[in-house]
């Protein structure tokens, strides 16, 4: 390949002179840890919620749970993203009258966050109810039978069961969770992916910088990995092996 | 396709009370803890449990014992209160706890629990399992009932492993301590062993009911293996198609059963032609049995008289050896038992017979033998074009 690499592009400034690309990149991945973070506690929240009462015998609180599931998980996350942003203000008029007096980041940051957040929300009840489902029926038996609550035996007995053996996959929801992240560059939100593609727009090194957008993604997404792998280890239980043991 | 038999309406009538064991006149006075009227339950349209009495008193330890698919576990369950009743009523202690219209939660029931695959908590070491169901006592209280516990079952040593760390029958005492520790009105025991290898079913349930015992529990058992339950258990009562066909001791399961299915299940044994000679006596190809008949059979040979056609049970232990015997019969099968050869034998018109002889009688297939009749009572049913 007969392409001149230039990594110093980097310490170049702008062409308003405001800031170096490197800053611009950092200030993007700030933006893209942001709304990854936000995203993923809604997720894990809402989603522990809903997955845990598809697993209860009420049949509304079911019904409730698999509407969310399959709401959420089948509409692309690029239109809920736009539906979030573009649609939701003009149906709403509280809302409308926030979005055109507030600065337009913290708009784009805040559909972002719970665009994410709701479509990931689903995926993780998924994996929430296929963890208790997973367990043997004796446990809540078990938990009923020596005096617990049904909400109780949720607590104290099948969910920690549960979480444990979901960390795998959760683990990898997390990741695509921030990868996903990148998709709120098309509402205009300044994170890494569409910091990367301003810079190769105005110095025309698209390769310097999706080298540099990809590089940093992979240590965000290996950390949360590792992460993830300690909690794993730390909440292992001795003897048991879907717990993650040694 | 019910067919109404006598034992039927003798078994399941709503004034049933459980038999006296014999020589305990002080069992009858104790109190009723668990009292089941006519229950009912189905899954659907699939109906597993029909009009099923019986009661336990405080401090026995009763058992439910029939093939799979009877409708054992769903009884369980509904006296649990994992599942609710469609018919009838039961009462713990006095109290209606479920019926058509009452079902009172399993953990407001003061049951204990002790389930088929042990149901251990794996995320906490076994003296959190047994703390479980005390959360409301006081922490020294608690450690206290805890340690005593373990003390019981014979795993003080292991309060702080955790509950995959141990063997299938440690597992097992840790379950029976975690339903124990709450001091339940009632424990419920789910096929408890049914996990763990022979030998150790055996010494483990022996052990069981000593602990039970030692505890003053009242407790009932589960079960498809009928040693299980001879050895745990006070009652015994025999499942079949949702029903109770006989709640009674082991002894008299094996020695006086009221029908055919309890005749068949409880025990080894072969059933053969029998002509009614007069209220005490059978004749059967060899020779006269005297006893009692039991009432299901006079019952029916009332209508037709003496001399009517019936089926004779005959245990292994019935059939004695004897050189000295003129009555021959020829070897067909033998299974060696270590202290005793459990040979299946053929009379001269074709009949089988089984025959339990100590094993220094080790006689060849295809040998013939004496043999003896030593009965010293009479299980006879009439025949009937219905039975399996």
């Amino acid at each position: 390949m007969n392409y001149n690499w230039n990594w110093g592009v980097f310490f170049e400034e702008l062409p308003g002179g405001e800031a170096t690309y490197w800053e611009i990149l950092l200030e993007g991945v700030g933006w893209t840890l942001a709304v990854s973070a936000l995203a993923w506690i809604i997720a894990l929240v809402i989603g522990s919620v809903i997955g845990t009462i598809r697993t209860t015998q009420s049949r509304p609180l079911v019904a409730l749970g698999n509407a969310w599931v399959e709401f959420f998980r089948n509409i692309p996350l690029l239109v809920q993203i736009f539906l979030w942003y573009f649609v939701v203000p003009e149906v709403s008029a509280p809302l409308k009258a926030w979005v055109v007096q507030a600065e337009p980041s913290h708009v784009q940051f805040l559909m972002a966050v719970i665009g994410l957040g709701l479509f990931t929300s689903a995926r993780v009840a998924e994996q929430v109810r296929a963890g208790i489902q997973s367990l043997p029926r004796g446990q809540r038996a078990a938990g009923m039978a020596v005096g617990l609550t049904t909400t109780q035996t949720y607590r104290f007995v099948l969910l920690p069961m549960a979480f444990r053996i979901i960390i795998p996959p959760l683990t990898s929801e997390t990741m695509n969770l921030i990868k996903n992240s990148s998709v709120a560059l098309t509402i205009g939100l300044a994170e890494l992916t569409f910091r990367a593609r301003e810079m190769g727009e105005y110095t025309f090194n698209f390769f310097e910088a999706f080298s540099a957008a990809t590089l940093i993604y992979i240590a965000i997404a290996m950390t949360a990995n590792r992460v993830m792998a300690h909690v794993e280890r730390r909440v292992a239980v001795p003897g048991y092996i879907a717990g993650g043991a040694k | 396709m019910r067919v109404p038999r006598t034992y039927h309406r003798l078994m399941n009538a709503n004034d049933w009370a459980p038999p006296l064991a014999t020589g305990s006149t002080a069992r009858a006075a104790k109190e009723v803890l668990l009292d089941l009227r006519a229950i009912g339950h189905a899954y659907g349209s699939r109906v597993v449990v029909r009009g099923l009495s019986f009661s336990l008193a405080r401090g026995t330890i009763g058992c439910l014992l029939g093939p799979s698919g009877c409708g054992k576990t769903t009884v369980l369950r509904c006296i649990a209160g994992f599942e609710a009743v469609a018919e009838g009523e039961i009462r713990l202690g006095g109290q209606v706890v479920a019926s058509p219209g009452v079902h009172v939660p399993p953990e407001k029931r003061r049951i204990g629990m002790v389930f088929q695959d042990y149901a251990l908590f794996p995320h906490l070491t076994v003296a959190e399992n047994v703390a479980f169901g005390l959360h409301r006592m006081p922490r020294m209280e608690r450690n206290a009932r805890v340690s005593e516990l373990l003390g019981v079952v014979g795993l003080e040593l292991s309060a702080a492993t955790y509950p995959h760390q141990l063997s299938g029958g440690q597992q097992q005492r840790v379950a029976l301590a975690r339903a124990l520790a709450p001091r339940p009105d009632l424990l419920l025991m789910d096929e408890p062993f049914s996990n763990l290898d022979v030998d150790l079913r055996e010494r483990l349930s022996l052990e069981v009911r000593e602990i039970l015992k030692s505890q003053n529990a009242t407790a009932i058992l589960v079960t498809h293996d009928q040693h299980e339950a001879f050895a745990i258990a006070d009652e015994i009562g025999i499942m079949h198609g949702g029903e109770i066909q006989q709640w009674d001791t082991a002894y008299n399961l094996y020695h006086k059963p009221v029908n055919r299915f309890v005749a068949d299940f409880v025990g080894q044994g072969v059933f053969l032609d029998g002509k009614v000679l007069n209220s005490r006596q059978v004749r059967i190809e060899m020779g006269v049995l005297t006893g009692e008949i039991p009432r299901d059979c006079l019952a029916g040979c009332d209508a037709c008289g003496k001399g009517c056609s019936v089926e004779v049970l005959l245990r292994p232990d019935d059939v004695i050896h004897d050189d000295a015997s003129p009555m021959q019969a020829e070897v067909l099968h033998k299974a060696f038992r270590g202290a005793e050869i459990l040979y299946t034998l053929r009379l001269p018109s074709g009949e089988k017979v089984l025959s339990m002889v100590p094993s220094h009688h080790n006689h060849r297939i295809g040998e013939a033998i004496g043999i003896r009749l030593e009965a010293d009572h009479v299980v006879a049913f009439r025949r009937s074009e219905s039975q399996p």
